[in-house]
Parts: C-alpha cells; sequence; structure tokens
C-alpha cells in the first residue's frame, strides 16, 4: 500500500520498536492508556461550558472509528470502505432497539456490537474466500456492501425513509449532564479500542496480521491462518465500529439512512489512519484528533467550505510527502537523535544446544519414509505441469530434485507446500494426509520451504521475518520467545548482525540465507528448497553448499531443487529426475545422470538412430 | 415500502427507454474513468469533479446567453490540459493506483468546496431552448437533452474504440497498458501518449458536464451520488475498454429504471451495487 518501502536506514517501526524494548516496558503502553482515560474522565467535573464535552465526545468518537478500521485495514493492508456499513449497522440496531423495542440506551450498545461484528463476520466469510479480493477490489466491494445496507434499511421499517427520532429516550445519568455522559462512554469506548488495538499489534495476531500486509502467500506458508486471522481482525474491528454506532445513535437523537451508509465515514477514518500511520496502533488516533479540531477550528469560524478544501489538501499532502504517517516520521526522528541499542534485547541461543534437542545424527538414506507422494497431478487449464509423480523422500537424506525447465519440479514443490492445491493424487507425511489442506496447515505440520526469489516481508526487519516463522509454523506463542529462536537461525545462516535492519538492506546472498533462517525458524522436519543457489557466485555457492549440509546435519530432511550440478553431485544422496510432469529415473546423482534417458532430457534428443542431418 | 405494483406497458417501455438515456450518461462518465484505470492504472476520482466542474461552467455560460453545447469548444479544451496538467502531477510522484483514489479524492473535495464557494450549495438548473424540445415517438416522450446525450455518447465511445483499435496511438497505448518497460524498450514514447489519454479522460469527463448540465440539476454534494454506480458500470464493462462503458451503463441505467416503475424509485440503488458485488466476487481478476 505504501511505496516508499523504507526510505531511512535501519529505522524501526511501530510495534517492533514497542516490543522489542522488552516485556517490562511492555506494560507502559496499556497501562499509560489507562492512566489517561481516568484523568480525562474527571473533565466533565471542572466545569467547563458543556459545548467541550461535545467537541471532545467528537474527538473520542473519531479515535474509535479510525482505530478500529486500522485494526484490519492499515495492520493487513486490506482497505475496507465499508466501515460506515458496519458503523450504520451498530447504530441502526441500537436505535431500533431504542425506539421500537424500547430497551434502555446502554442495554442496547451490546448488541449493536454485535450486530456490527456478526456483519463483519458474514461479509468477511464471503469476501475472504475469493483469492483476487485484494487492493482497489476489496475497498470498493465493501463501499457496494454499505449502499446495499443502506438502500435495504432506508425501505424496509427499520428506517421507513424518514430516519428514526429518539427524542423520547432518556439519556442515563452517567455524567452530570447528557453530553458529558456522551463524553465519558465514548471516552470509555476509545479506551478500549486502543487497548485492543495495542494488544493486537504486539501479539501473535498481530504479527500474522502485518505479515499478510507485506506478502500473504508468504504468509500462509510460513503456517499464519489468513483466513481466519482476517476475519478476526474484521469481527473485532466492527464490533468496535458498531459500538461506536451505538453511542452515536442517541448523540445524534435523529439518524437517517443519508448520513450514515456514505462515503463519507470511511473516506474520513482512511484519511485520520494515514495522515497518522497505518502500520501503528496509534498512528489514526494521532490523525483523528489532528483533523477532528482542524475541521472543528473552520467550522468554528464558519469557514466550513475552507474546511472541506483542507481536508483535500491534507489528504493530498499526506500521499505524496508523508506516505508512513506522522508517527513512524516522528519515530524516525527520535531514533535518529537516540539510536537503540544495536544489538537485540534477547540473548541468542548458541547453534550447538539446539543441536543437542536433537535426536542422534541419521545415517543418510538409510530412514523410513518422511513424505511419500503417489499419482500426484497438477494441471493448470489443461497443461499438465505434474502427470501423477510417485517419489518417496526418506528420513535424514538430502534429495534433489533435478531435469529441464518446465519439468514440474518447482510444481511439486509449490503443490507438496501447499502453496497450489493438487487436482490429484496424495502426499502423504509422517503417515498423514496433506493433499488439499490449507498451507498453513501444512507448514504447522512440519514442512517448509523457499522461494526461489526471496519474498521476505518488506516492512519488518530480518529478526521478525523469521520470528514470525518461529511463531506460526513452530507454534511459539510469545513474539519474545519467537525472537530469541530467530535469534539461533539468524546465527545459524550468519545473519546475526543483520538482525535489526530492513530486509531490502540485504544482498541477493543474505536475503537468501533469510530465506533459509525463516525456513529453518519453525524446526521443520523437511526443508523444500527451490533453487537456494540461483545467482550466487562461485563462492557464495560453496557457503550455501555447506550451510544445506548443516541443515541436514541438525537433523532435517532436505529435498532441494537445483540447476548447479556441482551442488548436486556434492549435496546429495539421491536425486530424482523430472521431465515433462513425471519423474524419469531416480538413484544416486552420479549414476542417475549416465542414463542415456537423463542426457537426453538435459541435452536434447541426439537421435540415435535416425540420420544424424538434425542439427542437435 | 410502496410493495409491488404491475406498470402498464406504455410506462414499462417509457421507464426502459429512460433508463436507456440515463444509462447513456453513466457510460459516458464511465468511459474517461475505464480508459484511464485500465490504461494508465489510475483510478481518478477527481474524474467526477472534473465533470460537475464542467457542468457549472457550461450552467455559467448558458446564463450569460451562450448555447450549451457552444461551451464545448471552451471546456474541452480547458479539461483537457487540467486532466494533463494532474497526470504529469501524478507521474511526477509515481503514484500507485490505489493512492491515486485518495489523492484524487481529496482533489474533488477542493473541487466540491470550490464549486460550493462559486454556486453555492443550492440545485442550479440549467434553462435552454433544448430543454423546451420533447417528440413523442410511437406514444413515449424523448426529450432533445437526453437524445444528444445518447448521441455524444455513443459518438464518442465509438471514436475512442477505433482510436483504441485501429491507429498506431491506440495500439501504442494498449502496450504500455500492458507492460510499460517493454512498451518503452519498442520505442514508445510513453510520457506523451499517457499525458494525451488522461488530457483525452478529462475532456471525455467535461462532456458528460455538459450533459449533466443539459438534463440534471446540479449540487455540489451530487458529485458523490454518481460514483457508486458509474463504478459498477465500469466494472460490468471491464477496465480499459471503450465500448463496454456504454453498453454496461444501459444495461444498468435500464435494470434501475425498471426497478422504479416496477417497486419504488428509493430501490433502485440495491440493483447496481448488487451487480456491482456480484462482478467483484465472480470476477475479482477482472479488475487487478
Amino acid at each position: 500500500m505504501t511505496p516508499a518501502a523504507s526510505t531511512v536506514p535501519a529505522a524501526e517501526a511501530g510495534q517492533a520498536a514497542t516490543a522489542a524494548a522488552g516485556p517490562s516496558a511492555a506494560w507502559r503502553v496499556p497501562l499509560a492508556i489507562v492512566a489517561a482515560a481516568v484523568a480525562l474522565a474527571f473533565m466533565p467535573w471542572l466545569g467547563l461550558p458543556a459545548f467541550y464535552d461535545s467537541l471532545l465526545y467528537l474527538v473520542l468518537h473519531w479515535i474509535v472509528l479510525a482505530t478500529s478500521w486500522n485494526i484490519l485495514s492499515g495492520y493487513t493492508g486490506y482497505f475496507s470502505f465499508g466501515h460506515g456499513a458496519f458503523f450504520g449497522g451498530g447504530l441502526y440496531t441500537s436505535a431500533t432497539l431504542m425506539d421500537k423495542a424500547g430497551w434502555p440506551f446502554l442495554w442496547t450498545l451490546p448488541a449493536a456490537a454485535l450486530v456490527a461484528c456478526v456483519l463483519g463476520l458474514v461479509v468477511g466469510a464471503i469476501v475472504f474466500r475469493v483469492k483476487g479480493v485484494r487492493g482497489e477490489v476489496f475497498a470498493l466491494l465493501t463501499l457496494a456492501v454499505t449502499f446495499v445496507l443502506g438502500t435495504v434499511i432506508v425501505n424496509t421499517p427499520i428506517d421507513g425513509g424518514n430516519g428514526v427520532s429518539l427524542a423520547g429516550v432518556a439519556v442515563p445519568k452517567i455524567g452530570p449532564t447528557p453530553s458529558a455522559t456522551f463524553y465519558l462512554l465514548a471516552l470509555a469506548a476509545a479506551a478500549v479500542t486502543l487497548l485492543a488495538a495495542w494488544g493486537i499489534a504486539v501479539s501473535k495476531l498481530g504479527a500474522g496480521l502485518f505479515a499478510i500486509h507485506d506478502d500473504e502467500d508468504a504468509a500462509e506458508v510460513m503456517g499464519v491462518p489468513t483466513y481466519r486471522y482476517k476475519l478476526i481482525a474484521l469481527g473485532i474491528s466492527c464490533a468496535l465500529a458498531g459500538l461506536a454506532g451505538g453511542i452515536h445513535a442517541l448523540f445524534l437523537n435523529y439518524v437517517t439512512v443519508g448520513e450514515v451508509f456514505t462515503i463519507t465515514v470511511p473516506l474520513t477514518v482512511v484519511l485520520m489512519s494515514i495522515l497518522g500511520g497505518t502500520r501503528h496502533w496509534a498512528g489514526p488516533a494521532v490523525g483523528a484528533v489532528a483533523i477532528t479540531l482542524l475541521l472543528y477550528s473552520f467550522t468554528a469560524a464558519d469557514y466550513a467550505i475552507a474546511g472541506k478544501a483542507m481536508i483535500g489538501v491534507i489528504l493530498i499532502a499526506a500521499i505524496l510527502f508523508m506516505p508512513d504517517g506522522i508517527l513512524p516520521r516522528l519515530q524516525r526522528a527520535w531514533a535518529r537523535r537516540w539510536p537503540a541499542p544495536a544489538a537485540p534485547a534477547c540473548a541468542p541461543l548458541p547453534a550447538a544446544a539446539a543441536a543437542a534437542q536433537r535426536a542422534a545424527a541419521p545415517t543418510p538414506g538409510a530412514g523410513p519414509v518422511l513424505l511419500r507422494t503417489r499419482a500426484l497431478a497438477k494441471s493448470f487449464r489443461g497443461v499438465r505441469a505434474l502427470a501423477g509423480v510417485d517419489v518417496e523422500v526418506r528420513s535424514g537424506e538430502i534429495l534433489g530434485l533435478i531435469g529441464p525447465n518446465g519439468s514440474g519440479k518447482s510444481t511439486f514443490i509449490n503443490v507438496v507446500s501447499g502453496h497450489f492445491v493438487p487436482s490429484a493424487g496424495s502426499v502423504v507425511f509422517e503417515g498423514r494426509e496433506l493433499a488439499g489442506r490449507a498451507a498453513h496447515r501444512i507448514a504447522q505440520s512440519g514442512i517448509a520451504r523457499t522461494y526461489q526469489i526471496p519474498r521476505p516481508f518488506a516492512h519488518q526487519s530480518v529478526l521478525d521475518n523469521v520470528a514470525l516463522a518461529a511463531m506460526f509454523g513452530g507454534g511459539i506463542g510469545s513474539p519474545t520467545a519467537a525472537r530469541q529462536e530467530a535469534m539461533t537461525w539468524l546465527s545459524f545462516a550468519g545473519l546475526q548482525d543483520k538482525a535489526q535492519v530492513r530486509p531490502d538492506e540485504l544482498n541477493l546472498h543474505q536475503r537468501k540465507f533469510l530465506e533459509l533462517a525463516r525456513a529453518l525458524a519453525s524446526r521443520p522436519r523437511l526443508v523444500l528448497l527451490d533453487e537456494v543457489l540461483c545467482g550466487l557466485t562461485p563462492s557464495e555457492i560453496d557457503d550455501a553448499v555447506a550451510l544445506v549440509r548443516r541443515i541436514r546435519d541438525q537433523g532435517a530432511t532436505v529435498v532441494f531443487v537445483e540447476h548447479v550440478m556441482r551442488a548436486v553431485m556434492a549435496l546429495t544422496d539421491r536425486v530424482v529426475v523430472f521431465d515433462q510432469g513425471g519423474v524419469l529415473a531416480e538413484g544416486p546423482a552420479a549414476e542417475v545422470m549416465q542414463r542415456p534417458e537423463v542426457m537426453i532430457a538435459y541435452l536434447g534428443a541426439p537421435q540415435a538412430g535416425l540420420a544424424g542431418d538434425v542439427d542437435a | 415500502m410502496s410493495g409491488f405494483t404491475l406498470p402498464s406497458a406504455t410506462l414499462l417501455a417509457q421507464s426502459v427507454l429512460s433508463g436507456v438515456f440515463v444509462g447513456a450518461l453513466y457510460g459516458l462518465l464511465g468511459l474517461g474513468l475505464s480508459l484511464s484505470w485500465g490504461l494508465l492504472k489510475l483510478i481518478n476520482l477527481a474524474h467526477f469533479g472534473f465533470a460537475f466542474l464542467a457542468a457549472y461552467l457550461c450552467y455559467q455560460m448558458a446564463s450569460m446567453g451562450i448555447d450549451p453545447l457552444l461551451t464545448l469548444l471552451v471546456i474541452v479544451p480547458l479539461f483537457f490540459a487540467l486532466g494533463a496538467a494532474l497526470h504529469a502531477a501524478m507521474a511526477r510522484f509515481e503514484i500507485t493506483p490505489f493512492n491515486s483514489l485518495l489523492l484524487t479524492f481529496g482533489l474533488t473535495g477542493i473541487i466540491e468546496a470550490l464549486i460550493q464557494s462559486i454556486w453555492t450549495a443550492d440545485f442550479r438548473k440549467l434553462e435552454s431552448s433544448y430543454g423546451d424540445h420533447t417528440w413523442k415517438v410511437a406514444g413515449l416522450y424523448v426529450p432533445l437533452p437526453e437524445l444528444i446525450t445518447l448521441a455524444l455518447a455513443a459518438g464518442l465511445s465509438l471514436a475512442v474504440w477505433g482510436v483504441l483499435r485501429y491507429t498506431d496511438l491506440g495500439k501504442a497505448l494498449r502496450a504500455s497498458a500492458e507492460d510499460a518497460p517493454i512498451a518503452a524498450a519498442f520505442g514508445i514514447h510513453q510520457r506523451r501518449n499517457a499525458l494525451l489519454l488522461a488530457g483525452t479522460c478529462s475532456a471525455l469527463a467535461s462532456v458528460a458536464g455538459v450533459c449533466l448540465a443539459l438534463g440534471f440539476t446540479l449540487a455540489p454534494s451530487q458529485i458523490y451520488a454518481w460514483v457508486g454506480v458509474v463504478f459498477a458500470a465500469v466494472m460490468l464493462g471491464g477496465l480499459g475498454r471503450a465500448l463496454a462503458p456504454l453498453i454496461a451503463g444501459i444495461v444498468i441505467g435500464v435494470s434501475e429504471a425498471v426497478t422504479m416503475a416496477v417497486t419504488a424509485p428509493s430501490w433502485a440503488p440495491l440493483v447496481s451495487f448488487t451487480l456491482l458485488i456480484a462482478i467483484l466476487l465472480l470476477r475479482p481478476g477482472r479488475v487487478a
């Protein structure tokens, strides 16, 4: 979403900086939120004019809406333009229950949150199932949902076309005045929302959501349950928007569809979040305060039209000059003045300790069968990329997959890792059938892979990239423990000095090693390596070959696709030769490469039996 | 809820006809949007702002006694220049498609404020001799302004289609949209072509604006009323295509008009937006 990846070197944005400060510091944020809320709760008793209550109510109201929007859209990059629908769903739930069912106001608020949440889950359950619905498509789709819902409400007795008047509903006496009551309710809602946004950002859930933002497919393959996580984030986001709607219903006192189910609500929250910074839990709140006060100062001075234009100018300026938002900009300035300690807070575990936990070093090629595919097939619109492949991978071996381009090697990796669903056949890993399972389930069951072109999460540090795999593929619950585990594997791959930098500062060689560290951090029993050596210099290849050997010595089984024959000869216990989607030969590399059919597949047919007039 | 009433054949035919007319305007508004999105990868919400600005300029000049159609001579070049300038600015900052949506929304807000400060938030209606002409053909009313809109929409869509399909410029534009670096390597002057196309898109928006002024009452807040339904037409047609927005616009216009005739006018948005949702869910690849 944001084009500028990392313009300032070694700048740590958002949650990473917060969490890197260590577990004891981590509780400062929620304590600060609660303390601020408690202090602000005394405001109505200071005897300020009632209009301050209303102004501050609006500020808090927009904090709730913008921050709740950000939980899905900012963290995952799925920009929803349907926040008006969920806000409106809560608003009309509350209005209807008060007006038609006679519920007391406070009782309608949980109902409003619940209805908005269910609404969001229903929309999400459908929309998130369709793979292509990202970016602009998701934005337009959610906007269309808003208008459909608005049309239905205006044409049914819920609204009836004339709006709902709540003039007869009593405002509960929480504060000294009705406007103070609304202020206190919004304050509570804002505190809850900010706590939720912070809690998610620093948790495993947040790590998964941020990974979805950067590369959803890679996140899924590393074990992030992307569908479920998006749905959870949307549910929480909608519930909070619904709560804001429920409070706002009685604040407005008279609700109409035309003011709620519009493009204005989503665009305002998008504007606030972008201005403040979408990758930080507090960014939208900063934007909400700025925009609300700015708009107010214009309307108060009777320059409402100028205010409207001003919003436009701010939006344009923010996108052109501060695509990351105010808060990350401030953090970077802060980080430059007070540089964070370069060394990570957690001490690296010696790699040997990890190795010691493993079973005794296996004897190559003699282990039991770890993975077995039977008649595995994959077709793309009639093109058979895999046509009935039977492969056995034995525990503890290094198996090379070789063959000409387009022979199905990479497709095999993609099918086994769950990136593609097989068209037919079975994949049995440790006695369990994996074919057709979601990629994150396969990752969690002990298979990890690398990509031929490294796909790191661009907005996260190298350490967090690896920690993500430890958390999701390796099943480590706490981000702090996962970072410790990640440090082990970074040292293993020789990247310990690069832990705090962004992936785009690494060279290709280092990025390939980052892919390896990421694959290993989930402690897989089987590692699938897709052309890790491609593009490396001869000396870098030597390093990588040594590393692959050490991976096996750690106890993992390795399957690797490779074109560099020198490495294949040096590393493999056994090779499987692919040709035209099927297995052509298998056996020890030196022996298999001598076979005539393999030479034909590689070098082209000499047409031995025919006259030699074909120029090979 | 008015419930379902079965309208007479004449009423139904009349609503189909008015659906065709309003659909033609959807198509004309969608044409520039579709070209800009499909070929330039920019989602230009300011397209609607430009159309309304053109409509107000037309209104202003017509109220000074100039024939509304003659105002096109001034308006079209003016908006061509505006569109090209906007594109030059966005190209300079290398805006992503999604950010172009947000940026042009900001611009639309500025245009709305500008219109409101000059012409106020009140409804304005252009009075011209065109509005007096209405023919009755086979029992159906055919108003002249709507007919002009249909003719302009059909003519311009066909012209753009011809240019894209048969001229070197059209081929160059389509090649750039498919793979910009490769197209550039083959010697296509992308910057010039893109400016030309962006200018044309805005010029098309301004023509739509004049049609809008001829047939509808204007208010600054109305800018957003057209966004959803025109986007639905653009997506239904597919991006970067010339005839598709018009056809899709008419399909949506007719289905809306029939819905209004059979149920109540307030149900009309349901048709276009349900269609949009269905398209996006079933064919998301069409957009990305």
